[in-house]
């Protein structure tokens, strides 16, 4: 089943974007950079959250809701028809799991940070990176954990700094948010436990002295996005061009209003995300701090219940660890990648870590994924 | 405690049907697994409050279990006996409590990264459990699905996922399409009575119909819905609140604690407060609403009519004030629950194929008030196209032909 998801993304992919099979060629490494180059190098990696499937997507049933990824991205990538997500499928925890490079077992409803040692911790602690090199930005309450673990020798001081766009909408209304409610969408996991957003003054110091926004801007540009994940890269916009971190991590989730079961704002958000990838796309090209030397990752946290999964409801929940809710893919794209090339082998989604250890020059001492050698 | 110290005694908090089923097959239920046995308790603790259909499938489960000697009991469930547990579950009160153990069971399976080999046992139990003969029904199932209440045009394909498998009809006359099918509905329940056989879901207000339906409506249930979210509400707001106490809590609610009055049929009462509780986004929006009690109806009471029409729902708002029930003006997106009813419609049509003798069973979606129409059924071919010209009443008589 999850094979046939693969062959599927491939055989779609190839008549329709023109891609090469990646298993038929091999070549050397396209990553020329020296010492200095790697210095410069950004990452920026978008789950496209949370949990899509193929047949909403990269099957040929899904086509007319992933334009820009298809014609505008896909031909520029290497894509990945067969990355299996084996741990726990919530978002919190899958997250997690994807940052660690390990299958995290942490409560997915819990503000907890992972067990082990993040991406971010490993990226800074390696190459003496200071705070302002890792940034995450993170759709829900749940996420303000992620920058971070608690593992010794790493942890507390170490991660990434999280920013929570709607705990920033909440400071800069002060609460009274009545016309911004429709960003504050959260926690879409338990549809019916819909907590308060937080947000004071720490919100409202990282919007003046990091994103150098007043509350006024801020607020003024709430006004013109009409979800919480466009809020997040206009977010993840503002802090590329003012800290320019090299590793920028930007969960989205809009996508996950599947829960409430209404499946026709479940495929609008799948065309939100995909028109705001390439949207963020556009911006690294536009930023001199980030053009032709940015690599930017897009995967789906892991998929949704299959239709016919007698144990689901479909696409509503990913509850049934389903070869569908476990399948999905990855997009690699920008400098270094090879370009219009399609790589059917299996791979895990804890190998995401391992595979920027080994294109950043850091050492991911206990992820338990390998890195992907088509991209190294 | 582990199954085999089960005692009659422990199932004195049981409904008296459940007790009595339970005390019956005590020596069958000490032979089951620790990783089992609280999922069968979970059905069987509310025996006294379940449809017919469930009631017979229990019996029959433990009928066939008792028929097996304690090495064939061994072989079935060898791949639940081989889940590692840890131990903690032993002093679980799994026999009073076993919907709160199969949640925490669930939770440590995911967790231990077991959850697969518990899918792929559970998954053999079934195939074994319905390798015997198929219950005969009183007349072949019929599905009818009407969505698109209030959509005045709409452009894009519908029913793509169920046209390979039937005849798509782009020529219905819609002149009444409503009271011809809920006639010839009235007509089959009427023709063929079944306790909890012959149903009715309407995502709006229920049009008249005949008491032999079994009847659910968006709107009728609006004051437990809306019971439900002022307790919601108060739960949230409790300090160590959180997702799964806050599901935990609503497990337990009773018709009487969303202030359903009592009609005397309290096994439809407490499907009603199911829905609400266990279904996901019922509460807020009635395309989903309709789509999860098909799928519940059909799972659990295998109903051999089911007529459900769709209405539009609200407009989506911020989930903080969907679930606050504030906000006056209610606006409706027709288009976006056109969408959503198209593809529950398919849903309800994979459900309905779940259930037995299903080569024989017949499905209907129409576009209200419009000419385009499906039929899935053994008389009519799949994957074709016909420009006939028919009202709803003739494609009805044609699709159970």
């Amino acid at each position: 089943m999850a094979r046939h998801l693969g062959l599927t993304r491939r055989e779609f992919l190839r008549t329709t974007a023109g891609l090469a099979l990646g298993s038929t060629l091999t070549s050397a490494s396209p990553f020329v950079y020296g010492e200095a180059a790697a210095k410069k190098r950004k990452i920026i990696v978008i789950t496209f959250g949370g949990g899509a499937r193929d047949q909403e997507t990269f099957a040929p049933d899904g086509q007319q809701n992933i334009p820009h990824m298809l014609q505008e991205l896909a031909p520029q990538s290497s894509f990945f028809t067969q990355v299996m997500n084996q741990g726990i499928l919530g978002h919190y925890v899958a997250t997690a799991s994807l940052a660690t490079g390990v299958y995290e077992t942490l409560n997915n409803f819990s503000a907890v940070p992972p067990e082990h040692p993040t991406v971010f911790e490993y990226f800074r602690k390696d190459l003496d990176r200071p705070p302002s090199s890792t940034w995450v930005v993170a759709p829900s309450n749940g996420f303000n954990r992620i920058g971070e673990s608690d593992y010794r020798s790493y942890g507390p001081g170490l991660g990434a700094k999280v920013i929570l766009p709607k705990h920033l909408l909440s400071a800069a209304t002060a609460g009274a948010a009545a016309d911004y409610n429709h960003l504050l969408h959260d926690n879409y996991e338990t549809p019916l436990y819909a907590p308060q957003i937080g947000g004071g003054e720490v919100e409202l110091q990282q919007m003046e002295n990091i994103l150098k926004l007043s509350v006024d801007d801020f607020m003024a540009h709430a006004r013109t996005v009409s979800s919480p994940d466009e809020l997040s890269i206009y977010v993840a916009k503002r802090l590329m061009q003012q800290e320019s971190p090299n590793l920028l991590w930007i969960t989205m989730h809009d996508i996950d209003i599947a829960h409430s079961g209404a499946y026709s704002l479940y495929v609008d958000a799948i065309r939100r995300t995909d028109r705001l990838c390439a949207e963020l796309w556009k911006v690294v090209q536009a930023e001199p701090e980030y053009a032709g030397n940015t690599t930017m990752f897009i995967l789906p946290d892991f998929g949704r219940d299959a239709d016919e999964d007698a144990g689901g409801n479909g696409f509503q929940h990913h509850r049934t660890g389903d070869p569908a809710s476990r399948t999905t893919w990855m997009m690699a794209l920008g400098a270094g990648v090879r370009p219009g090339m399609v790589y059917d082998r299996p791979l895990q989604s804890i190998d995401l870590v391992p595979t920027l250890g080994a294109l950043m020059g850091f050492s991911p001492k206990l992820s338990q994924g390998a890195p992907i050698h088509e991209l190294l | 405690m582990l199954p085999t110290d089960l005692k009659a005694e422990q199932f004195a908090g049981y409904p008296p049907k459940a007790r009595k089923l339970a005390v019956a097959h005590l020596g069958t239920l000490q032979q089951l697994p620790l990783s089992f046995l609280p999922s069968f308790l979970r059905e069987i603790i509310d025996y006294d409050f379940k449809f017919p259909a469930e009631r017979t499938a229990i019996d029959q489960e433990l009928l066939t279990l008792s028929s097996l000697t304690h090495a064939q009991l061994k072989n079935w469930f060898q791949g639940f006996s081989q889940l590692s547990l840890s131990s903690k579950f032993e002093k679980l009160d799994w026999i009073n409590q076993p919907a709160q153990f199969v949640e925490q069971l669930s939770a440590y399976l995911w967790t231990t990264h077991q959850l697969d080999a518990f899918r792929e046992a559970a998954v053999t139990y079934g195939n074994r459990l319905q390798k015997g003969e198929p219950e005969q029904i009183a007349v072949h199932r019929l599905g009818i699905a009407i969505i698109g209440q209030g959509v005045v045009s709409y452009d894009e394909p519908l029913f793509l996922n169920l046209r390979k498998h039937g005849t798509y009809f782009r020529q219905i006359k819609p002149e009444n399409g409503v009271e011809l099918l809920l006639a010839a509905v009235e007509a089959r329940a009427k023709a063929h009575p079944v306790p909890y056989g012959h149903w009715y879901v309407d995502g709006g207000h229920a049009a008249g119909h005949s008491s032999l339906l079994s009847c659910l409506s968006f709107q009728q249930m609006e004051p437990v819905r809306a019971a439900l979210l002022r307790d919601i509400q108060t739960e949230t707001a409790k300090p160590g609140m959180g997702p799964e106490e806050l599901h935990t809590h609503m497990a337990r609610l009773s018709p009487a604690d969303l202030g359903i009055d009592k009609t005397g049929d309290e096994v439809l009462e407490r499907f009603q407060v199911k829905l609400l509780t266990e279904g996901s986004g019922t509460q807020i929006f009635s395309t989903t609403f309709v789509q999860w009690a098909t799928r519940e109806v059909l799972r659990r009471a295998q109903a051999v009519t089911l007529f459900v029409r769709f209405a539009p729902r609200q407009r989506q708002r911020p989930m903080n004030e969907l679930l606050s029930g504030t906000g006056s003006n209610l606006e409706f997106d027709p288009v976006g629950s056109l969408i959503d009813a198209n593809m529950a419609a398919y849903y309800q049509w994979i459900n309905q194929q779940r259930l037995p003798q299903s080569e024989q069973s017949s499905f209907l979606v129409w576009f209200e008030g419009h000419n385009q129409a499906l039929v899935v059924s053994p008389s009519l071919p799949r994957g074709t196209e016909s420009n006939s010209t028919l009202d709803l009443g003739q494609l009805l008589s044609l699709a159970t032909g």
